[in-house]
């Protein structure tokens, strides 16, 4: 067996890697393109775009060359971090590796120069990975319909409970509350007041998951639905999920199951069979496209039967020849949730990943990304304690003791792993964990990485004891130190302004 | 931690006191430690009619965004004008300068409900536990 390597933090000093603005390596009447024919070409523009949209002079507008320009991002870049750069277990993000291969498929000229307008009968290969993309992901949820419209989770989120809305509305009925675990995602209270409901909170007290008793206390007749997580933020499975559904359809509400941790379940349990009425999914977490600054997200949404009529138009259909169509027939719709077809480019990427893994390889995803999540657990266990006792899904949400001890909080264990050359996990969530930090590392991890973080962890905790400015000064290698993140959210500044400097 | 004598608490760690009908409120050294450095506080309008244990405002902190609710049902007659500009100050002098709303109180029963000093000491202990 190869030895274990240990994590060493990196030792480089900081200071020659700082990058000024491009403002401050702007020279007046420097050019990186100059436009053929000069001041002709430039009045020729202005006639063509109008001169009411022409701005006459853009003050501060950075003047540089175009290797200065090509320089100056590139070593921005450098500064980044990044999953495509360094381990990234950012808990309830699933920040899988993007595979180079959806890309590639996304590139192809035939997807990636579609014209949003162009007609039906003229893409027929698009509307095709579109009905197959909803296809498989019915089969993995269980449920009945797919919509693939909204562009990011909370999208998803907002489209499903405008369809309970509009279900219960169709049936003569108001209801007016929304049941959330405080367990939950900021997203869902959000996505509840959006669609017009008040939240009524679900405590899931210490041991990290919901009761069907306590739920079963809050229902009454003006309770629309409940909204949970499954697994839930504790990286918990709802063992009495089941159970809560059958109450819940009982009283007439309806189960809004948030897909954000599906990347523990595939091939392994459906929300369908839980009694999901509605599940929104994130093709940027569990199906590997680009998450955070390389977005766009995907939010798809699935149905069962019953509010399948209420989906978004337009519908991808199948006519009886075998091709496809738009329809934008459907009475009973919530309407158009936004611009053509959602974000395409993510389910060309999507598609491609379901394809390369196979129905086999997806179950396998979500067995690794589970032993991955215990095993970093088992490992942390002496120094950084699992919040619950509860088994442990797809992430693990640590807690530690240093605070008391010696003054040293979850946001400098963070920053401290910055210096470590890993991403920090997720900190101070969920709410119900204090000091948390929710480590989600994927499937897509090997062991020597999951030991590095390890080992990255178990020294920040004794530096803690033994050197706690190390870690309280953290980080001391990135360019730039411990930033004042209470005076940027306090006086935000959110514009470069020649006054200024 | 600091818990005066004289005031009510809610479960929700609001304080209120009171004075012929109406109450301020704010929320206790216990919830502004536990948010961590507030940068940003959001209040209901003077005029606005709040309901005893819903959300009325929202306190952000550099760790979390939390709803502050009602303690009791009543009409908003005056709110701290100094807290937008300078949310430092709930962290700083949380029972006094740090104070939320003023209400006038539509139901002197919502007070009953509320916690004194040694039963809200009691729930701070058992959460700190």
């Amino acid at each position: 067996m190869a030895a274990v390597e240990k994590c060493e933090p990196r030792t480089e000093s900081s200071g020659s890697r700082t990058e000024p603005l491009i403002f401050e390596e702007s020279v007046p009447g420097r050019r990186g393109v100059d436009v053929a024919g000069g001041a002709q070409s430039i009045a020729r523009a202005r006639d063509l775009i109008g001169s009411e949209l022409c701005r006459a002079d853009l003050p501060g507008f950075p003047e540089v060359s175009e290797p200065q320009a090509l320089r100056h991002f590139l070593r921005l870049s450098q500064l980044n971090f990044g999953q495509a750069l360094q381990f990234y277990p950012l808990g309830s993000c699933t920040m899988k590796y993007n595979p180079v291969l959806n890309d590639e498929m996304a590139a192809l000229p035939g997807f990636a120069n579609l014209h949003p307008f162009t007609p039906p009968d003229l893409a027929q290969g698009a509307l095709a990975l579109i009905a197959r993309l909803e296809a498989i992901l019915a089969e993995l949820t269980g449920m009945d319909a797919v919509s693939l419209h909204p562009a990011a989770g909370a999208q998803g989120e907002l489209t499903g409970l405008l369809m309970i809305r509009a279900w219960h509305d169709r049936q003569g009925r108001r209801r007016h509350k929304v049941i959330i675990p405080d367990t939950a995602h900021g997203t869902n209270p959000a996505s509840c007041t959006l669609a017009g409901f008040s939240v009524v909170v679900a405590h899931s007290e210490r041991r990290g998951y919901l009761k069907e008793a306590d739920v079963r206390r809050l229902l009454n007749d003006d309770v629309a639905a409940l909204m949970v997580t499954n697994p839930n933020t504790e990286g918990i499975f709802e063992p009495e999920i089941s159970a809560i559904a059958a109450a819940l359809h009982q009283c007439g509400a309806q189960l809004y199951l948030d897909g954000a941790n599906l990347n523990a379940l595939l091939g392994v349990a459906k929300p369908g069979d839980m009694g999901a009425d509605v599940v929104q999914l994130n093709l940027h977490k569990t199906f590997s496209t680009p998450h955070g600054g390389g977005g766009p997200g995907a939010g798809p949404v699935a149905v069962r039967n019953h509010l399948a009529p209420f989906l978004p138009v337009p519908r991808v259909v199948q006519r009886a020849d075998g091709s496809f169509e738009l329809d934008h027939n459907r009475p009973d719709s919530i309407g158009r949730l936004r611009s053509f077809h959602g974000n395409f480019g993510m389910m060309v990427r999507a598609y491609a990943y379901m394809l390369a893994m196979g129905g086999d390889g997806l179950a396998l995803a979500s067995r690794v990304a589970i032993l991955n999540a215990n095993y970093v657990r088992r490992r942390l266990a002496n120094r950084f304690p699992n919040a619950s006792a509860e088994p442990t899904l797809h992430e693990c949400v640590l807690t530690h003791d240093l605070e008391k001890r010696t003054g040293i909080s979850t946001i400098d264990i963070a920053k401290r792993l910055l210096d470590f050359g890993i991403h920090p996990p997720t900190i101070y969530f969920p709410l119900t964990v204090p000091g948390a930090l929710m480590i989600e590392p994927t499937e897509t991890e090997d062991r020597a990485t999951l030991d590095r973080f390890v080992s990255a962890m178990e020294q920040i905790y004794d530096e803690a004891l033994s050197a706690p400015e190390i870690v309280k000064g953290a980080p001391h290698t990135l360019a730039l130190g411990r930033v004042d993140e209470v005076k940027a959210a306090r006086h935000p500044i959110l514009r470069w302004n020649p006054a200024r400097t | 931690m600091e818990i005066p004598p004289g005031l009510k608490y809610s479960k929700e760690h609001e304080w209120v006191a009171t004075e012929g009908g109406v109450a301020t409120i704010g929320i206790t050294d216990h919830a502004q430690d536990q948010l961590g450095e507030i940068v940003y506080i959001e209040l209901p309008s003077v005029g606005d009619k709040i309901s005893k244990d819903d959300p009325f405002g929202v306190v952000e902190s550099v760790k979390a965004v939390s709803d502050i609710y009602a303690p009791v049902s009543g009409t908003v007659i005056e709110i701290n004008e100094d807290l937008p500009e300078s949310p430092e100050i709930v962290n700083e002098d949380p029972y006094g300068d740090g104070w939320l709303v003023k209400v006038r109180i539509s139901d002197a029963d919502d007070l009953e409900d509320l916690l004194d000093k040694e039963e809200y000491e009691q729930l701070v202990s058992k959460e700190r536990e």
